[in-house]
């Protein structure tokens, strides 16, 4: 049935993003035992977003959705972002 | 009946018609599959909130926050990272088998899944037993003896990972309904979208997790 349009992703190539992914957790782990100041939470933050964005394409198929779902999901994270940023903002400055 | 039988023909079809469209299959797996994204927004909202808080009050108790963070331990915390990211690889193995009509497969993977949930919260039962052992818990003698930092601290991350929790028992309950539902074929691979929403809401668990350890686990 045309019904399903969802792409077929391969045992392969998911258990290699297993591996990419396994892989960025020990690297956090790591990171964060050296002491690097303030680097450390960016560096683990940065990590923690590329793992979401593994996550995202591959395991929930975005790589293979429509524009507008992938737009939706992006709109998304900036609208956390801003929300963030506005807050940091708010706070810095009362 | 004889005596209006245009009205009564009329009706008659009316409700043939409606049959008709029930038995022809009437879905829309993509609509399906956008109405789960747009609640997966509003879950990943709700977390984004609390993860506003916490790195607001990291920002004002920064050492109560790096010395509270030291009492967990952090090779729980990275044992259950990898049990829930394999988790998240078995349950996308499993539609990728449900695709392949691979029945059999399917249902090991989506078992593995449910295994997985299992470790991960029988962990979060020893990590948070050992915690409340120790007084340590919402409402308990302790708590309000901790300085603001430390509380803020104990409160978040109980309420973050307590919902995390919540999630991953909701995300099992909906995974054992799709265990059995492919078992007796009413997920095919015709008609899979219950499987791919099941596992779009499990990724979304493994995704919460995926921020939550390095900020609850790793912060110096």
């Amino acid at each position: 049935m045309a019904n399903n349009t969802t792409h077929t992703i391969e045992y392969r190539t998911l258990s290699k993003i297993l591996l990419v992914l396994m892989f960025l957790t020990f690297l956090t782990i790591s990171i964060t035992s050296i002491q690097l100041g303030a680097f450390t939470v960016t560096i683990a933050l940065l990590i923690a977003g590329l793992k979401a964005f593994l996550v995202l394409s591959n395991f929930m198929h975005l790589k293979y959705e429509s524009v507008l779902l992938r737009i939706l999901v992006a709109m998304v994270f900036v609208l956390f972002a801003l929300i963030i940023v506005i807050t940091f903002i708010d706070y810095a400055y009362r | 009946m004889h005596n209006s039988p245009s009205g009564v023909k009329g009706r008659f079809f009316i409700i043939m018609s409606k049959k008709e469209i029930h038995i022809e299959e009437h879905r829309d797996d993509e609509a399906s599959k956008l109405g789960m994204w747009l609640f997966i927004f509003t879950e990943l909202l709700l977390f984004g909130g609390l993860f506003l808080v916490y790195s607001i009050f990291r920002a004002q108790y920064p050492t109560a926050f790096h010395q509270s963070s030291l009492e967990l331990s952090v090779t729980i915390g990275a044992i259950n990272t990898i049990v829930l990211l394999f988790s998240s690889m078995t349950i996308a193995m499993a539609l990728t088998a449900i695709q392949k009509n691979d029945q059999k497969r399917a249902l090991i993977f989506i078992g593995v899944t449910l295994f997985c949930a299992a470790i991960f919260l029988v962990n979060k039962y020893f990590e948070w037993g050992h915690k409340i052992e120790h007084g340590l818990y919402p409402g308990s003698a302790l708590m309000p003896l901790l300085d603001r930092g430390h509380l803020l601290y104990f409160s978040l991350y109980f309420f973050m990972t307590g919902l995390h929790a919540l999630h991953i028992i909701i995300g099992m309950t909906l995974l054992v309904v799709c265990y059995f539902k492919v078992k007796n074929q009413n997920i095919n691979n015709k008609d899979y979208v219950l499987l791919e929403n099941g596992a779009l809401y499990w990724h979304l668990v493994d995704l919460i997790w995926i921020f939550l350890f390095p900020l609850m686990y790793l912060i110096s």
